[in-house]
């Protein structure tokens, strides 16, 4: 039995395609997705993101442990709201979960993991509050829905559906989030656009749902949100990375803080390793097909795999991440097996596409 | 989900129109397109390809899938849609009137035993 959002019925009303996604039944699509994509890039659309599970961590001694359970270092946190994208390794350094850390306050933080791993990180971080931090207190929020607005248009339309929020979000920067009422405002994202991503009490998340389509905004499902991530050059977890690849052969170096005396859950794993992959991104040269994941790429150093390929809708052409040999170069000339061909692909620093503006060639 | 009543049908959602050539003209239904969603790469079989039934020779994909297209009889390509080629999106927009290519039957019988209409939308009820 699939778990459903509190959305579920208005996506069925509205002629969504519902696939399982993590054990949630959840829009693919409510009409063209390559509709829903370039409504993002252009203008505002929506997204429900309740499968995604908040945990707030609250207690004394909040940040020493975060500091300790997640592989960023939250110490980069110093204004009230400010989020930070980190990765959750094991022990062996492998990747538990990626997932946004907001701070709070001192001794209180916001935790948004994803969907399928909610649970495994749930009862991980309270294994590692047991041992370290008995005193803080974690608290899934199940009665909290989520909602991402996203696109060059999507502020003002929020501002629009929800009135008097635009005193409270209007000077929030990137990355930050800050509460109006019952809403907490977050301006993140995983499009690659401006926007927000509202966190909303389940009971008022049809009307916020609505209010927003009233001014505009697109209701887009997870079919957009993968074209539109993949091209921001986004991993997604589960497909880019999983607990079998270290962050240092998933791109996400620049989310592991090693370079600090700050001890760590994976650390000493990770000083270890001599990374032998990497993951680049890939733009196909031929025509021929659409880059997916597990095809085989083939390059003068040996054998890589696509891990998310896909279509583009703002290239018009094919894209993908790849996981290769270290030391395969940024604008290298690969080949791809599509079926029985073999087709050329060049290796191309992501993002793809940010903002609407197109950023290889 | 719209099946017109006088083309023919297989399981795997290809339609065949019997031409008065004698040719038949193939394509995928709409219910193929509505499943695949957008399309955006479709390749065709070269022209003079001789095909047995059921053998793959197109390909289509969409944004997220790929799938294989099969010849529904016997035969050889006598003619290939290079507009849908070209926009891919066209099958989206009306599956019947984009057709993908036409073969020349080994047996014309061969055609009149595929599904009809009332037998395909039963076929895909069943889905």
């Amino acid at each position: 039995m699939l778990k459903q959002t509190a959305l579920n019925a208005v996506h069925r009303a509205a002629g969504a395609k519902m696939v399982d996604f993590g054990g949630w039944e959840m829009p693919l699509s409510y009409g063209s997705q390559i509709e829903e994509h370039h409504a993002v890039r252009r203008d505002a659309g929506m997204f429900d993101v309740s499968h995604m599970l908040p945990v707030d961590l609250a207690g004394s001694g909040a940040r020493d442990f975060l500091r300790y359970a997640l592989a960023n270092n939250v110490d980069k946190l110093t204004v009230s709201g400010k989020a930070l994208y980190s990765c959750l390794l094991s022990p062996d350094g492998g990747v538990l979960d990626d997932l946004i850390v907001y701070f709070l306050d001192e001794d209180s933080f916001r935790i948004v993991v994803n969907a399928a791993t909610a649970d495994k990180d749930v009862a991980w971080f309270n294994k590692l509050i047991a041992q370290h931090a008995p005193r803080l207190k974690l608290t899934p929020r199940r009665d909290l829905a989520m909602i991402a607005v996203q696109g060059p248009r999507a502020r003002e339309r929020v501002w629009a559906a929800l009135p008097g929020s635009a005193a409270v979000t209007e000077a929030l920067k990137p990355f930050v989030a800050a509460n109006f009422g019952q809403y907490f405002i977050a301006r993140t994202g995983y499009t690659g656009e401006d926007g927000f991503e509202l966190l909303v009490p389940v009971a008022r998340v049809e009307a916020t749902w609505s209010a927003l389509a009233g001014f505009g905004v697109r209701p887009c499902g997870l079919g957009a949100r993968d074209t539109l991530r993949l091209e921001a050059g986004m991993n997604l977890y589960g497909q880019d990375m999983d607990e079998t690849t270290s962050p240092l052969e998933s791109g996400l170096a620049w989310t592991v803080d090693l370079a600090s005396v700050r001890d760590f859950v994976g650390k000493s794993a990770l000083v270890a390793q001599h990374p032998a992959r990497q993951l680049v991104g890939l733009l196909l040269l031929d025509k021929g097909g659409v880059l997916r994941s597990h095809q085989k790429v083939h390059t003068d150093l040996g054998v890589g795999e696509i891990t998310s390929g896909t279509f583009s809708p703002t290239l018009g052409s094919s894209i993908a991440l790849a996981r290769v040999p270290a030391g395969v170069a940024q604008g290298t000339t690969l080949r791809v097996e599509v079926r029985e061909k073999q087709l050329a692909a060049r290796v191309a620093k992501p993002p793809f596409v940010r903002q609407g503006k197109i950023l290889v060639s | 989900m719209n099946v017109p009543a006088d083309l023919k049908y297989t399981a795997s959602h290809e339609w065949i129109r019997a031409e008065a050539d004698g040719s038949v003209t193939i394509g995928i239904t709409d219910h193929a397109q509505e499943s695949l969603g957008d399309l955006v790469f479709i390749e065709l079989p070269e022209k003079g390809r001789r095909v047995t039934a059921n053998e793959a020779c197109a390909i289509v994909e969409s944004v997220k899938a790929a799938s294989d297209i099969y010849a529904p009889v016997a035969g050889e390509i006598v003619a290939v849609n290079d507009a849908v080629v070209g926009a891919p999106e066209k099958v989206n927009a009306d599956a019947y009137a984009n057709w993908l290519f036409k073969l020349k039957p080994v047996n014309s019988a061969d055609v009149a035993k595929l599904l009809d209409a009332a037998a395909y939308t039963a076929a895909i009820g069943k889905e």
